[in-house]
């Protein structure tokens, strides 16, 4: 597929919620992408026909639907670990999200490798998902939580990350693959390295990420990895949380039931084989199915792809954006350092009434601390209005969007 | 403009670049302070009470432009009022004073949060005061409906 704006329009047809008018009759322009994306007919269908035709509980009966099932549930795991490249299918947990993978991480490993005195790094730009697990995890076993500190740019100040590791106390860094309020990309690399030199551990929250541009978790060395389905045109509820065999190895599970055991006797239980040990109860299979054809979808398009579509619409509307009067765009403009995410503040005018306007226009952008409220103070903001970009999205819609800016500017008299 | 732009109208966007009663008082007798956790509009409320009577009242904070208004009519509203009367201070007093009355549930909570730190400061300084427990307890039982 070519990435022109006109073939991605094409992509257009398989979204049905993007045939629909809101708010007086006008065109849904969706562009609350980094929230949650929609999905196309063949993720829906993918899911009816699991339900109508192979709906059944999986790796336990012996008959024909419980083996479609199975077959069904276990191809996913299959196509997440060539989409990320992962070589190990028993690394790949199923979760509900990027909230559960990190909590997953903090409860079974953290409580057993974090003592009093310890240090967990993270960064000022991440998601209250990969700062709130750390709080309680620290404040249980009296360790402390630092912060790699974000320049002006909105880029990471690494030197931020020597200081900490030099103090030997440093026992995980977590980070996020691409901020979910400034669009800033992760230099996981030099992270990574620094970190391999001072032999700590990484976890990297790929929420972000992992629907917009190639990763490969070969290549990027980290040992927690971490992403969610309804990001990147899968259903909701679902995740993947991967960790490397050696260090899954020595986890403890997270839930105890059914599926995650070996024997069970009355007062002692062996584990099942990786992954199993940490899927416990009936999972969420039909959407791990329906999470397997937006993988199906993605790859149809490839994700290089997919990031140069988003650097044009990104570029259109950093400049476009930029000519209004009064309206600060934050973070990094080298589009090679940022994702399809802008945050703005424009003049006076609080982000609600931003939002709340332009929704009269059929637009849906957020408005808030976008659940990143450390950064928020870091950027001596109460909130900020967020665009943020997809596959659907064309330039006609950030034409729209400027419009009724304008529209904001006569109500608010700037 | 449509249907959704109608509630920014003139004395909404007057009172959200022109706050009335807007700032501290040093010597409050009480304070208060809360936030919106879905949008993070935050709200602190000081109040001089004498002789069970809000004699001055201020806000400050941070919030959109019908949190604002909303804090601006008020505390208008609240200032030289009895405590008994605050207590009566209806959510339909605010939503009707700025045409609010047709909010969507998610602004609902820009525009009543002011209220929620008025009555919250009401129910702190009068439970400080209050000697009977029953009205105590009917008190915390107010609080914890005002939504």
């Amino acid at each position: 597929m070519q990435s022109t704006d006109s073939s991605f329009e094409n992509l257009r047809k398989d979204f049905p919620i993007l045939k629909r008018t809101v708010r007086d009759n006008k065109p849904l322009v969706y562009l609350d992408n980094a929230s949650t994306t929609q999905k196309p007919n063949q993720v829906i269908d993918s899911i009816t026909d699991y339900y109508q035709n192979h709906n059944a509980n999986i790796h336990r009966a012996v008959y024909a639907l419980a083996e479609e099932a199975t077959e069904a549930y276990e191809a996913t795991r299959d196509k997440i670990a060539s989409f990320i490249n992962i070589q190990d299918r028993q690394e790949i947990i199923f979760v509900r999200g990027t909230t559960e993978a990190i909590n997953l991480v903090a409860y079974s490993w953290g409580r057993s490798n974090i003592k009093e005195g310890d240090i967990i790094v993270t960064t000022e730009y991440e998601h209250h998902s990969n700062i709130v697990p750390w709080q309680l995890l620290t404040q249980e076993k009296r360790a402390k939580l630092e912060y790699i500190g974000v320049d002006d740019d909105g880029e990471l100040i690494l030197d931020d990350l020597d200081k900490l590791l030099a103090t030997g106390k440093v026992k995980l860094v977590t980070f996020s693959l691409m901020s979910n309020v400034l669009g800033t990309i992760t230099d996981a690399k030099k992270i990574i390295e620094k970190c391999k030199v001072a032999g700590v551990p990484t976890l990297i929250d790929g929420a972000q990420a992992v629907p917009h541009m190639k990763v490969d978790l070969e290549k990027l060395g980290c040992d927690f990895f971490a992403f969610s389905g309804h990001k990147m045109l899968g259903p909701t509820g679902i995740g993947v949380l991967w960790v490397r065999k050696s260090i899954l190895e020595t986890m403890n599970p997270f839930h105890g039931g059914g599926d995650m055991i070996r024997e069970v006797h009355k007062y002692e239980t062996t584990w099942n084989d990786l992954p199993y040990k940490f899927e416990a109860g009936t999972p969420n299979i039909a959407d791990v199915v329906g999470f397997g054809a937006a993988i199906d979808y993605l790859t149809k398009i490839g994700m290089d792809n997919v990031r140069e579509h988003e650097i044009e619409l990104t570029t259109y509307a950093i400049e476009k954006l930029s000519n209004i009067k009064g309206l600060h765009i934050y973070g990094t403009k080298d589009i090679s350092k940022r994702g399809g995410v802008i945050s703005f503040n424009f003049a006076d005018v609080h982000p609600h009434d931003v939002a709340q306007i332009i929704d009269g226009e059929g637009i849906a952008i957020r408005s808030g601390h976008h659940c990143a409220q450390v950064l928020m103070e870091r950027l001596n903001v109460a909130a900020t209005s967020r665009v943020s970009f997809y596959i659907y999205n064309t330039k006609s819609e950030i034409d729209v969007l400027v419009n009724s800016l304008n529209i904001v500017a006569k109500v608010f008299k700037l | 403009m449509t249907g959704t732009t109608d509630i920014y109208h003139e004395m909404i966007i007057d009172y959200s670049r022109n706050p009335i009663n807007f700032g501290e008082i040093k010597d409050h007798d009480v304070t208060f302070h809360d936030s919106n956790p879905l949008c993070g509009d935050s709200i602190d409320i000081d109040m001089k009470i004498d002789d069970n009577k809000v004699t001055d009242i201020k806000f400050h904070g941070n919030g959109c432009a019908i949190c604002m208004a909303c804090s601006s009519v008020l505390t208008e509203i609240t200032k030289g009022k009895t405590l008994d009367e605050v207590r009566k201070i209806d959510k339909n007093d605010i939503l009707g004073e700025l045409g609010l009355e047709h909010l969507q549930a998610v602004r609902i909570k820009c525009a009543l949060l002011s209220l929620k730190v008025v009555k919250s400061a009401l129910y702190t300084y009068m439970g400080e005061h209050l000697t009977d427990s029953q009205d105590v307890d009917k008190l915390k039982e107010e609080a914890a409906n005002l939504y």
